[in-house]
């Protein structure tokens, strides 16, 4: 199939016998495919080595797009390392279900069958007023002073943790409303201030984070941008001559864009080694401090999936900064 | 092959290249074209490569007409015209192989095949033994032919030489215009600007000649 089109078929009176030359140089949407296909591959490669061959620039591109990778990814470390810690404090808000202390053995076993099977509920945990009075006397240090009384003063008790950290604090709520409806509970105690405030600086945290994250992220876009913009300026005898001997828009802007998928991708090897270097100098300090208090906390360092997404994401953010460039400047290179 | 009808071309500046220019090319045909500069010789040829476009009248080139190829098509229309210019815009950034090759690669050919028409297209300007040098190493008539062999390397149906011989003394424009004749017996239709009229007048083809935007004679030479 020829993709121009056939010379032969022209009305013109000139050009009525001129197929001859149009023959010769017909190309079929296979070669279109394949010169394509072509082209990315000595793309990709010749602008590999176009960055090695200026090693100083290709290094102070990508050591700009490094910082500004790696200042987000070491707080989004650091909240995440305080979301553990967290939650390694036992953070789960528990709820506290003192009960009538005349309630009936039967109706509390049947009050704690129905609480686990709420689909809210993890766990349930019944301390008897037993129980209850050695906890409190091993503990409190009122040892004596409970021998004085001669009832045990403590109602039956139940103790449940909701089902994950991830419930909010919301349904927390109307979940001990709902238990308070039960005849034999007197008070449903829900003490979770703390850890109200540690889901809101978190949330807080995150959204600082994000917020930065994106301001560097386009940071990294104008960087790429701009250094693309100087390489285009340095080929454009190329870019013309191209244009002049029919190269596509594509073709003149691919190697650019592999350009700038590279500066990201280096960018963001040298992000990751940047944040494990970090990660290695801190994280002694912070085994001593931890055994110090008897702590298992291990400080998390960047995974394997967490350093494939920042390679992702750098070198789609370079290939994007760079399309913005060579959007603004490739069309004005025309042949005059 | 290259036909004009009417066409007028007014730069932005106001000023009037070409006024009502008319002819017709037929294939194989070898022209030359002349005339004072300014006289419009540029614009016409950039006409036929859609470096510019004409502001009123139709340029047809291989029967396609110019007007309605979008932006998008010119690249693959320049596939179909080889160009030779005066500063033979060479690359120095790599070697004359590289630069003859650049056609081909554009238009996607396979290494062995650019390999071998890039070997064929110097071979036929005489500079086959230069492939690995710069062209900046090379002399000015020796540049002028890796320009020709990059113009024809991609065999397209049309040639066109804005003064190819500009810079040249007598004797290496004798051999230049002797490459054109060359590819001009095997077919292909030839277009040749050019102010040295001893020469055109020595090769006696058809000349179209310009002044001031208007065709002011289309005939062999008298």
């Amino acid at each position: 199939m020829s993709v121009s089109k056939p010379i032969s078929k022209a009305s013109s009176a000139s050009s009525s016998n001129s197929n001859k030359g149009a023959v010769q140089s017909k190309t079929s949407m296979g070669d279109r495919f394949r010169s394509y296909r072509l082209h990315h591959r000595t793309s990709f490669l010749d602008s590999f080595r176009r960055l090695i061959s200026t090693p100083i620039q290709t290094l102070m591109t990508s050591l700009v797009v490094a910082i500004a990778l790696a200042l987000p990814v070491t707080l989004l470390l650091a909240l995440d390392n305080i979301n553990t810690l967290g939650s390694s404090w036992d953070s789960k808000p528990k709820i506290s279900i003192y009960l009538n202390v005349r309630a009936k053995q039967r109706a509390i076993d049947q009050l704690l069958e129905s609480l686990e099977a709420y689909p809210e509920v993890d766990s349930v945990h019944y301390l008897s007023p037993e129980d209850a009075l050695a906890d409190f006397q091993m503990f409190s240090g009122f040892g004596g002073a409970l021998d004085a009384l001669e009832q045990n003063p403590l109602p039956p008790t139940i103790v449940i943790s909701p089902a994950g950290i991830a419930i909010a604090s919301d349904d927390l709520e109307a979940l001990a409303q709902r238990i308070e409806t039960e005849s034999i509970v007197e008070e449903v105690s829900l003490d979770m201030d703390w850890v109200r405030r540690l889901q809101e600086i978190m949330i807080l945290g995150q959204k600082v984070v994000l917020a930065l994250a994106t301001l560097l992220a386009m940071g990294v876009l104008l960087a790429i941008g701009n250094t693309i913009r100087l390489a285009i300026e340095n080929r454009r005898e190329e870019i013309l001559v191209s244009k002049l001997v029919g190269g596509t828009d594509g073709f003149v802007r691919r190697p650019f864009l592999y350009s700038g998928g590279w500066y990201g991708l280096f960018g963001g090897v040298m992000a990751c080694i940047i944040v494990l270097v970090g990660y290695s100098i801190i994280e002694p300090s912070v085994e001593r401090l931890a055994s110090l208090y008897q702590s298992e906390f291990e400080l998390r360092g960047l995974g394997v999936a967490l350093v494939f997404q920042l390679l992702i994401l750098s070198s789609v953010l370079g290939w994007l900064g760079s399309w913005i460039a060579v959007g603004r400047h490739l069309s004005h290179i025309e042949p005059k | 092959m290259i036909s004009f009808n009417q066409v007028s071309k007014r730069y932005e500046s106001g000023q009037e290249a070409l006024l009502g220019v008319s002819f017709e090319i037929a294939a194989g045909e070898m022209v030359f074209l002349t005339g004072h500069s300014g006289a419009g010789k540029s614009t016409l040829m950039k006409l036929i490569m859609l470096m510019e476009r004409a502001t009123t009248g139709q340029v047809l080139v291989g029967g396609r007409n110019l007007n309605r190829l979008s932006r998008r098509q010119v690249p693959y229309h320049r596939r179909e015209v080889g160009v030779v210019f005066q500063n033979h815009q060479l690359l120095f950034d790599r070697s004359v192989f590289e630069n003859v090759a650049l056609p081909l690669q554009i238009a996607g050919y396979q290494s062995r095949d650019v390999g071998r028409r890039v070997r064929a297209a110097l071979d036929k300007v005489g500079l086959l033994n230069k492939e690995k040098h710069n062209p900046i190493t090379l002399s000015g008539g020796e540049q002028q032919r890796v320009g020709i062999a990059r113009a024809v390397v991609n065999k397209p149906p049309v040639l066109l030489a804005d003064e190819p011989t500009g810079n040249l003394d007598p004797e290496l424009s004798k051999e230049i215009m002797d490459l054109f004749l060359q590819f001009n017996a095997v077919g292909v239709t030839t277009l040749i600007a050019s102010h040295d009229l001893n020469l055109v007048k020595k090769i006696n083809r058809r000349v179209l000649s310009l002044d001031h935007g208007q065709i002011a004679h289309d005939g062999p030479w008298v």
